[in-house]
C-alpha cells in the first residue's frame, strides 16, 4: 500500500472497489437465474456485515498498529443504537429507507462516541495491555446492555437496570429494550444492495484516509512512535482518530446486522465475535484492506458451505485456520514458499498490498 | 553573530544517578558544534532533554530567544529542533517519499474531511508536499529511490533519509546522534561533505554527537566534551582535542 | 456470617483463577504470547478426569494424575506443532490467532467425542464439609482443598524457579532469549518445559473448578480462561506472585458482586476493576515498568 506511487495506489484501490462491484453483479445474476441456494442468500447480509467489521478493525490493527480485542463492543453499540432509533421512530418517519439511513448514522455516531470515551483513557496503554483493556470494555458493553431496560409510554422514556416492571410505565407503554431478551420486532431493512453500498462507503473512507496526510501520520506512529513525535506529530490525536473512525464503522456494521434480524440480543456480541474479526484481519494480511474483504467473505461463507460435513465443520474450520496461519506466517514456511513457489507468490503478495 | 541555542545549568537524575549535571552551552547561528565523550557520558541524554523526551530537573533551554525548557516533544519540534537517532528510527513500512512527507506534516495541512472526500485542498496540498519532498530528496541524492520502502534502503541511505526527514520539519537547529556510526571511511567522508553542505545550503545550525574523531576534527568548529554527565572541556575544536584532561578521559591513565 | 462465607467462596474461586493465571503468566513471561488455548486445556483436564473416574478407577488421585499427564503432553504437543514454528514470525498476532485456532480445535474435538450436552462432574474430593460456628458457617471440602492446592502450588513453583537450574533457565530466557542462548541454555527446551508446567497446572485447575462447579461442557474453559488472563494482567503479567494476588482478588470481587450487586453484572464489575487498575498502574499491580530506550 505504501511503496507505490500515486497511479499504482489509485489502480490498487480501483481493483478493490471493482472486486466488490463484480461480486455484487455475479450474485445478482445467480440470484435472478435461480442458482443461489437459500443458504447462501441468507448469508449475503452477514457477509457484508463482517466485511465492514473486518475493514474497520484493520484500520486499528493494521494501519494504527494497536491490538484491539473488543471490536464487537462497538458493533454492539451500533446495533442497539440503530435498532432503538428505528423502534422509536417507527411512526414518526414513514419512509423506510430514510429511517434506515438515519438509523445507520445514529449507529455510527453512537459507536464513535464510545470510541472516543474509551479511546482517551485506553490509548495511552501499550501492546498487550491495550488489548486486554479493549477486551474488558467489549465485555462490559455487552454485559451492561444485557441488563438494560428501556420503555416508552405517553410520559416519555423510562430506564431501568433491574427489570421490565421497574420501568414504572403506564399500561399502554411498550418495552423497547428488554434486558437479556434484547429488542424484538425490528423492521427488517438490511438488503444485500444496501450492504454492498455500505461496504463501498467504508472502503472509500478507509482507503482515502490511509492515503492522506492523516493516514501518513497514523502509519508513522505505528512504525515508530518516538520518531513520529520528534517530527511534531500528535500521537494521541491520530491514534484516537483511527480508533474512533474504526469504532464508527463497526457501529455501521452493527446497524446493518441488527436490521437483518427479528430479535437482537447483546450476548451475540461477545469476545468470540471480536476474535472472529481479528482472524479476518490477520488472515487477510495485517494492513491489507483488500485482504480483509476477501478473508471476511471466505471465512464467513466457509463454515456454512461446510455444513454438509455436519459435526466436522467447525473442526475442519479450526484446522484450516491453524494450517493457514502456519503457511502464511511461519518463517520456515515462508522460506519454503520462496524457494519452490518463489516468483508467483512474491508477485501476488506485492500486488495484494 | 547571534545565539541559536543557549543552555544553562541543565541537569537530570534517574533514580540516584545524576545522568547530566550543570550542562551549559551556547551555540551560534550557523555553527557546526560537536558533543563528544565516552560511552555513557550522557550525550544522548542531553539530546533527549533538548527534545523533550525527558524533562530536566534543573536549568533552562532557550532556542533562538524562545524558552523551550520542559516543553513537550511535539511543541519543541514546532519551535524548531529536529533530530536523528543513534539507532536509526525510520517509518520502515512507508516509502522514502512518505517518510519525508510525514516530516512536512505541520507545514502543509488540509482537513481530514478534505482528505477523505478528495476535495480540491487535498490535491493542491498533496502536490505541494510532493514537490517539496522531492526537492529535499534530490538534495540528499535519494530522489531515485522515492518509491522504495524505507526498510529496503541500504544502511548509509537510511541515515541520509533520517536527516532528510528531520530537515523536512524546517528546523532552526538540527541534532545528529552519531551520524557516522557503522559507516566505512568512504561513507564517513561523504557524510562529512553532506553535513557541511546541509549547513551551507540551508544555513543550518547543527549540534552533533560523534565518536569518529576524524569527522569531529574535520567539520566541528567548537566542541563540548562530556564525562560522567559533566562538562570536561569546552571550546574551539583544536584546543579541546589537545587538552590533556580530554586525552586522559579518552585513553585512560 | 454470610459475608465471611462469601469471602471464603471468593478466595476459593480466586484460587482456581490463580492456578490458571500462573500458566498464562509463565507462558507470557517466557514466550511473549497470549495463549488463548490455555482455558481449553483446563476443560480437557476436566474431561479426562471425568472419563477416568467413570470408566477406569474411582480413586480420585489417579484421575487427577492422569489428567495432569494428559494435559502436560497436550501442552508440549501444542507448543511444538502450532506455536514453535511461528517463533520469529513478522507479527506477534500470528501466534495469537493460531492459539485461537487451537482453542477452537480443542473445543470441537471434545464436542465430537463427548457431545454438546453438559456432563455432571463428580467431585474428586473425598472429604466431608467443614462446619464451623455451630453449623452456621459451612465450608465445603472442595473449597478447602482448592485453597490448599493453590498455596502448595505457589510455594512449589516459587521454589522450583528460584532453586533449580531449569527454573533459573526460565528466568534467563524470559529476560533475554538471545543472551540465554549464548549462555548455552536450551531455549526451545525451556519454553517447552514452561508449556508443560502451565498445562499440568491447568489440569489441576480443571479438576478443582469442576469439583466446585460440577458441570462440564466443551466451552467450560473459555470464560475462566479469559478471567484468569485478566487476573494475570491485573497482577502484572509475567509475575508469579502477581498472578496469585490477581486471581484471588478477582475471585473475591466476582463472588461479592454476585452476592451484593447483581449476578448479571458481576463480570462487568470484574472487568471495570481491571480497567481502573491498569489506568492507574499501566503494567498491573506487580508488573515491572518498561521504558523504551531512545
Amino acid at each position: 500500500m505504501c511503496g507505490m506511487n500515486k497511479k499504482k495506489k489509485l489502480r490498487s484501490n480501483l481493483i478493490t472497489y471493482g472486486m466488490v462491484i463484480a461480486a455484487f453483479a455475479i450474485v445478482q445474476i445467480l440470484q435472478s437465474t435461480g442458482h443461489l441456494s437459500s443458504l447462501l442468500q441468507g448469508l449475503l447480509v452477514p457477509i457484508c456485515v463482517y466485511v465492514i467489521l473486518a475493514v474497520s478493525l484493520n484500520l486499528v490493527v493494521g494501519i494504527s498498529g494497536e491490538l484491539s480485542l473488543g471490536h464487537a463492543g462497538f458493533m454492539c453499540v451500533g446495533a442497539f443504537a440503530g435498532a432503538i432509533f428505528t423502534k422509536c421512530t417507527q411512526e414518526a418517519i414513514t419512509i423506510d429507507l430514510l429511517r434506515f439511513v438515519l438509523a445507520i448514522l445514529v449507529a455510527a455516531l453512537a459507536a464513535a462516541v464510545f470510541g472516543i470515551l474509551i479511546g482517551i483513557p485506553v490509548l495511552r496503554l501499550k501492546g498487550d495491555y491495550l488489548a486486554i483493556v479493549t477486551l474488558a470494555f467489549g465485555e462490559i458493553i455487552k454485559n451492561v446492555i444485557n441488563v438494560f431496560y428501556i420503555g416508552k409510554d405517553a410520559n416519555g422514556f423510562h430506564f431501568s437496570l433491574k427489570d421490565q416492571f421497574s420501568l414504572g410505565m403506564e399500561p399502554d407503554g411498550k418495552v423497547i429494550l428488554g434486558g437479556p431478551q434484547g429488542i424484538t420486532g425490528i423492521s427488517k431493512q438490511s438488503t444485500f444492495l444496501i450492504g454492498v453500498i455500505l461496504i463501498l462507503i467504508t472502503l472509500f473512507i478507509v482507503l482515502n484516509l490511509i492515503d492522506s496526510r492523516d493516514g501518513r501520520a497514523i502509519m508513522s506512529i505505528r512504525d515508530n512512535r518516538i520518531a513520529a513525535e520528534s517530527i511534531g506529530i500528535n500521537i494521541t490525536k491520530y491514534k484516537l482518530m483511527a480508533f474512533t473512525v474504526s469504532a464508527a464503522l463497526a457501529g455501521v456494521a452493527g446497524a446493518l446486522y441488527s436490521h437483518n434480524l427479528a430479535t437482537l440480543q447483546a450476548s451475540k456480541f461477545n469476545f468470540n465475535t471480536s476474535i472472529l474479526a481479528l482472524v479476518f484481519v490477520v488472515l487477510g494480511g495485517i494492513g491489507n484492506i483488500r485482504g480483509s474483504v476477501i478473508a471476511a467473505v471466505i471465512l464467513t461463507a466457509l463454515p456454512e458451505l461446510l455444513r454438509g460435513l455436519a459435526d466436522y465443520r467447525m473442526l475442519i474450520y479450526s484446522i484450516v485456520l491453524i494450517v493457514m496461519m502456519l503457511f502464511n506466517w511461519a518463517p520456515k514456511a515462508l522460506e519454503w514458499r520462496e524457494r519452490y513457489l518463489g516468483r508467483f507468490f512474491k508477485k501476488s503478495a506485492k500486488e495484494g498490498e | 553573530m547571534s545565539v541559536m541555542l543557549e543552555v544553562n545549568n541543565l541537569g537530570i537524575s534517574f533514580g540516584g544517578l545524576r545522568a547530566v549535571n550543570n550542562f551549559n552551552v551556547s551555540i551560534e547561528k550557523g555553527q557546526l558544534y560537536g558533543l563528544i565523550g565516552p560511552n555513557g557520558a550522557g550525550k544522548t541524554t542531553i539530546f533527549n532533554l533538548l527534545t523533550g523526551v525527558y524533562k530536566p530537573d534543573t536549568g533552562s533551554v532557550v532556542l533562538d530567544g524562545q524558552d523551550i525548557t520542559g516543553k513537550k516533544t511535539i511543541e519543541i519540534s514546532k519551535a524548531g529542533i529536529a533530530r536523528t537517532f543513534q539507532n536509526i528510527r525510520l517509518f520502515k513500512d512507508l516509502s522514502v517519499l512518505d517518510n519525508v512527507k510525514a516530516g512536512l506534516h505541520n507545514h502543509h495541512a488540509y482537513s481530514t474531511l478534505a482528505g477523505i472526500l478528495r476535495l480540491p485542498a487535498y490535491h493542491r496540498v498533496e502536490k505541494e508536499m510532493n514537490e517539496r519532498a522531492m526537492e529535499l530528496l534530490k538534495v540528499f541524492d535519494l530522489d531515485s529511490e522515492a518509491e522504495t520502502l524505507a526498510s529496503n534502503l541500504p544502511y548509509g541511505k537510511q541515515r541520509r533519509l533520517e536527516i532528510a526527514r528531520a530537515m523536512a520539519t524546517d528546523p532552526k537547529l538540527l541534532l545528529l546522534d552519531e551520524p557516522a556510526a557503522g559507516m566505512n571511511p568512504n561513507e564517513t567522508q561523504e557524510l562529512m561533505d553532506m553535513i557541511r553542505f546541509v549547513r551551507d545550503h540551508f544555513d543550518m545550525t547543527i549540534l552533533l554527537i560523534e565518536h569518529d574523531m576524524k569527522l569531529v576534527a574535520g567539520i566541528c568548529e567548537e566542541l563540548s566534551v562530556l564525562n560522567f554527565g559533566e562538562i570536561l572541556a569546552q571550546g574551539a575544536t583544536s584546543d579541546v582535542l589537545n587538552d590533556p584532561q580530554v586525552i586522559t578521559a579518552y585513553l585512560g591513565e | 456470617m454470610s459475608l465471611l462465607s462469601y469471602l471464603i467462596n471468593g478466595i476459593s474461586l480466586g484460587s482456581v483463577y490463580a492456578i490458571i493465571a500462573l500458566g498464562y503468566t509463565m507462558v507470557y513471561g517466557i514466550a511473549r504470547m497470549l495463549n488463548f488455548a490455555h482455558g481449553d486445556v483446563i476443560m480437557v483436564g476436566g474431561y479426562v478426569a471425568l472419563t477416568v473416574v467413570l470408566s477406569y478407577s474411582t480413586n480420585p488421585l489417579v484421575a487427577v494424575l492422569v489428567a495432569i499427564v494428559v494435559c502436560t503432553v497436550l501442552g508440549i504437543v501444542i507448543e511444538r506443532v502450532a506455536y514453535r514454528p511461528l517463533r520469529g514470525a513478522a507479527s506477534p498476532l500470528a501466534v495469537l490467532i493460531t492459539a485461537i485456532g487451537v482453542s477452537y480445535l480443542l473445543q470441537n474435538v471434545v464436542l465430537l467425542i463427548f457431545g454438546p450436552n453438559p456432563k455432571s462432574f463428580q467431585s474428586v474430593v473425598p472429604f466431608p464439609d467443614l462446619k464451623l460456628a455451630g453449623g452456621t458457617l459451612n465450608i465445603s471440602a472442595e473449597t478447602i482443598v482448592t485453597i490448599a492446592s493453590c498455596i502448595v502450588i505457589m510455594i512449589a513453583l516459587t521454589t522450583f524457579i528460584n532453586k533449580t537450574k531449569a527454573g533459573q533457565a526460565m528466568l534467563a530466557v524470559s529476560e533475554d532469549k538471545g543472551a540465554a542462548q549464548l549462555m548455552g541454555i536450551n531455549v526451545n527446551g525451556t519454553i517447552a518445559l514452561t508449556f508443560a508446567i502451565g498445562s499440568g497446572l491447568a489440569a489441576i485447575a480443571g479438576v478443582l473448578l469442576c469439583s466446585s462447579y460440577p458441570s462440564l461442557s466443551p466451552y467450560t474453559g473459555s470464560m475462566p480462561g479469559i478471567k484468569a488472563f485478566v487476573a494475570a494482567v491485573f497482577g502484572g503479567i509475567g509475575s508469579i506472585p502477581g498472578a496469585m494476588i490477581g486471581g484471588i482478588v478477582l475471585g473475591v470481587i466476582e463472588i461479592l458482586s454476585k452476592a451484593y450487586i447483581s449476578s448479571q453484572l458481576a463480570d462487568a464489575i470484574v472487568f471495570a476493576v481491571l480497567i481502573v487498575v491498569l489506568l492507574v498502574k499501566p503494567t498491573g499491580l506487580l508488573g515491572k515498568k518498561i521504558q523504551e530506550k531512545v
